[in-house]
This record gives C-alpha cells, structure tokens and sequence, in this order.
C-alpha cells in the first residue's frame, strides 16, 4: 500500500487494520518506510522462531516424512485437483441455488397479515429445523437417506443429494440474514411503499429488499467464503472431491501429504475470495459513514 | 355537517392499551384545506394514517365520496390510490433516483409505460421546482428539495385528496419557506388538503377550517380566525400560548 484509500473519509485513516497504512502530510513517506521495515522485521523474527521450535520438536522427522513429502505430493496431486473441480462445480451450483430459496425464505417470513400466516409458518419451520441440525448430519441423513427409499424418479445420486443438503443448510442461515436486512429497513419506507399504492408484494420488491440486500452484503459474503469451504463435507458421501482423493491417497499409502495438497488448493481459492470480502466490506463501511456526515 | 369528499365518523384507535383517537368526527369538503393542529401526541399523524389506511381502525366509518373504505373486504390498494400522503421524513427511496422514486407508483400501480410515466413526472417535479434534480439520489438533495420529491411523487397519481403529516416538522427553518409555498399553490389549485402542521401562520393564512385536535378527539372547529384568535375552549387557548411563547405565530 502507497497511500491513504482516497475513499476513506479522514476519521478511517490511521485505524486501519493495516501494519502499512501510510498517514498523509509530511514525514508521512519516511514514516511508513519505517513502520514497514519494523513489520518485516517482527514477521521474520516470528516465522523464525516458530520454525526452529517445530523443526527441533522430537518428532519432526516423522512429521516431515508423513506429511511434507514432496514426492507424495506430487503423486497425490492431480488426483486431488481433478476432486477440487468438483468441489468447485458443487460450489457453483449451490451458490445458484441459495440466494432463490434464501429470498423465498426471507420473504415468505416477512409478510404480514393473517392470510399469509401459513406460509410464514411454513419458512419459519424450515428455517428453525435447517439451522437446527449440525451439516454434516444433513448430509448423511439426505446423502443416504434419500437414495436408500429409491423413489423412482427422484436423482440418487451422492453429489447431488450433498448439494441439496448443502443448499438447504445455506439457504436458510441466508434468509436470516436477508430477513435482518429487512428488518432494518425503517418501517417508514415501508409505509410510504404502500402509500403510493404497491400491494405487499410489490413494496417488498421494489422499496424493501434492495435496501435490504445492501445492507447485509458483508454478511452474505462472508456466507460465501463459509461455503466455499464447507462443500468438502460432501466428502463423507464418497463424492470424490478433493478432501476425498486425499483420504484415498492417504489410505494406499499412510502419507498424508496429499492433505496438504488439498488445504493448499482450499487456500488458494479462499483468500482471495477473503481479501475481496474484506475490500467490499470496508467499501460499503465507508460510503455509509459518507452519508452520515 | 358537510364531508362532501372525507368524512370521518366516531373513528377510534388504539395501540395497546393506549386510546390514541378517541372517537374523533372529521368533515371535509371538495377543494377544502383543513389544518390539524394539536400537541404531540393528540393523534393528528395516527388520524391521518389511517385515513390513508396504514393502520387498521378499532371503530368507526371512514366514508371517501361515499365510500366506506375501512369497511371489511374493501381493496385499500385502491384507496391508497385515491389519497396522497406525505410524511414529516419524507421517506424517499434511498436506493432511487428522484425521478424513479416518483415513475414507480404510476408504472407498477397505474401500469404507465416508462415514457408516459416519466413525462407525468417531470411535469410534477417541475412545478415544484425540483425538476433538474431528477437524475439525482434522494441524499444528495437538500430536506426542503426532498420534501417537494415527496409531493411529486403523492400527487403523481392524481388524488382526490392530499394528506400532510406534519411536512415541515423535520425541516431547517429557512427550508420551511419553500415546502410552504408549494402546498399554498396546491391549495390555490383546488386540491382537497388535510394538513397536520405547528405552522400556526400558514395555518390561518391557507386553511378553511382549523380543527383542535386532544387526546384523541377534535375539541375545536372552526375558521381560522375564530379558532386562533377566539378559542372557545380553556385547552385550545393554552395550546395556543404555547405556540406564542414558542414563537410560531
């Protein structure tokens, strides 16, 4: 980093989280520079020292051997890789998936009124029992429950009874978090919708949820980033992703390397996707507090 | 009693166990402007509101040309089209353009095409002045700007009667000036105006009839000049040198 976000308005500067970030006006430069070299300094102390401490820890031999191998790492690697397109595409799909049912969700919950009193019910229901119970059970429960009743007609395939139980889980975390977007809509706007002559309906579509949605999305990111992690649960399913092709290679060979080769694959995928959370979220903290001055 | 246009009758609200209109008797002509007036909290803005059908009624018959719109089973979708209201926060949409917080009505409710919406539009901005803000947000637009906004977008839909709440309550006092002067045209065009205000001067400057508003009932009726200056009732009369010591008339 160079220079102050010129976004940020002036009270931000200097709270950053940031070891770099530079404070304008004069000395500014030399300042930084010297605020960077100190933070290179520590870091490197750091790594070194934690690194002497697991090197000389007395069974590092064992550990490098079983977990560090590069030739294992090799071996096990385009087996986990060709599993993390699948991970990918289960991501992809579920990302699809999630923001429908979510937005169902939310909006069947918030509908007032007697008449729509079974429907709300119903997603209040759904929600409470899809946040009710812990993931991976979801998908051992639809991944080997569904397939086992062998309705015709209905897919039984692992990945796709996985997605399903990923999507459901996910959809309704997401339509509590649409739903506190909502909620903090002031009720005036909501007023005013009708006001003007827009059915229920309409006032939701077009006064509500896009302030909604906007204000809820750094938590909806951060649902992304959650996602895109927990598709390895799939695994216990026996789809082959990445985790799985690991645990494969791990079973031939009692080297677990191939772990590694995953979490790097997980990783390389997984802090960008933070870094662009991070940007988006600060973005947003700072056009907000724009419109507050 | 007339209410050739609004005709309120026993109307009773409550919130809880709070009895927030008390029974209240509301009669308004075609091309009448009427004045609230009231201390906070003597139902002036629940009134209106539920004229307006934004809050259900525990009592009473809300008659519109006739009408009896609060009546079970009547569409309040088609009421709320009929009757314009304007709020003390205007209430913009944030995330619109002017121009799209006023074309939304007549699209989605009217169902105008975009073009016949917009030039519907403009015209209305443009007689309240605030025609060159159309591409802008509603945050980059001054309180009294906003407020004209909000007027356009009441009035898109062609009324047949306008309800204030108290438009310029959240206004700076030099911006009052303008919302002001907006409403008085309105009036001097012939629209049916039920105006909740503290502006005692505007009141007795533009209204035809003022009523006193307490605890949920209308204590005094009247012209201006009889229930300003010659308040009948010990209440009216403490209000109103409230409003003097306050400096408002």
């Amino acid at each position: 980093m160079t220079g102050p976000d010129p976004v940020l308005p002036p009270a931000e500067l200097g709270r950053g989280p940031g070891f770099f970030r530079v404070r304008s006006g004069r000395g500014a430069r030399e300042e930084g520079a010297r605020a960077a070299l100190i933070a290179t300094i520590s870091t490197l102390v750091f790594v070194l020292v934690a690194g002497l401490v697991i090197v000389n820890s007395p069974n590092w031999p064992k550990v490098r051997q079983q977990f560090f191998d590069p030739t294992a790492f090799r071996e096990a690697w385009p087996d986990v890789l060709h599993g993390f397109w699948t991970d990918i595409k289960m991501f992809v799909i579920a990302m699809i998936a999630i923001p429908i049912i979510a937005l169902v969700l939310a909006v069947a919950r918030s509908f007032r009124g007697p008449a729509f009193f079974p429907l709300k019910a119903l997603a209040i229901g759904f929600i409470d029992v899809m946040r009710g119970i812990p993931m991976i059970l979801l998908i051992l429960l639809l991944g080997f429950g569904v397939p086992a009743l062998d309705i015709s007609g209905v897919p039984s395939g692992a990945m796709f009874w996985g997605v399903t139980a990923l999507t459901l889980s996910y959809a309704a975390y997401t339509a509590e978090i649409i739903r506190s977007g909502i909620d903090a809509v002031p009720e005036s706007q909501r007023s005013s919708a009708r006001a003007i002559g827009l059915t229920q309906g309409q006032a939701l579509r077009y006064a509500i949820l896009p302030q909604a949605v906007r204000n809820v999305i750094p938590a909806l990111m951060n649902t992304v980033v959650s996602l895109q992690k927990d598709v390895a649960l799939v695994s216990v399913l026996g789809v082959r992703e990445a985790v799985r092709e690991a645990q494969i290679y791990t079973a031939n060979t009692f080297n677990y390397t191939s772990y590694l080769a995953a979490t790097a694959l997980f990783l390389a995928v997984s802090i960008p996707l933070v870094r662009v959370v991070d940007h988006l979220t600060k973005r947003d903290r700072a056009r907000r507090m724009q419109v507050a001055v | 009693m007339s209410g050739g246009k609004l005709r309120v009758e026993g109307l009773v609200k409550r919130y809880g166990e709070r009895l927030v209109l008390d029974g209240i008797d509301l009669a308004v002509d075609e091309h009448q402007v009427v004045c609230l007036i009231g201390p906070s909290g003597s139902g002036k803005s629940t009134l209106l509101r539920c004229v307006d059908l934004l809050e259900p009624i525990d009592g009473g018959r809300i008659l519109l040309d006739g009408d009896d719109i609060a009546a079970p089973g009547a569409n309040a979708n088609a009421v709320r089209r009929r009757v314009g209201i304007v709020f003390q926060s205007f209430n913009l949409f944030p995330h619109m353009s002017i121009l799209d917080n006023v074309t939304l009505g007549p699209r989605k409710v009217l169902k105008l095409d975009k073009a016949d919406a917009e030039a519907r539009a403009m015209e209305l901005l443009d007689r309240l002045a605030v025609a060159e803000h159309a591409g802008k947000y509603p945050e980059q637009l001054s309180g009294g700007q906003q407020q004209r906004v909000a007027l356009a977008r009441s009035l898109v839909a062609d009324p047949e009667i306008l309800l204030l709440d108290e438009v310029t309550s959240a206004l700076d006092p030099e911006l009052v000036g303008e919302v002001l002067s907006a409403i008085r045209d309105l009036a001097t065009d012939g629209m049916t105006i039920v105006m909740a205000t503290h502006e005692m001067g505007f009141a007795r400057e533009v209204a035809d009839r003022i009523d006193f508003l307490h605890e949920g009932k209308v204590l005094e009726s009247g012209p201006p000049s009889q229930v300003l200056k010659e308040p009948v009732e010990e209440r009216t009369r403490q209000f109103l040198k409230r409003v003097i010591e306050a400096g408002r008339l």
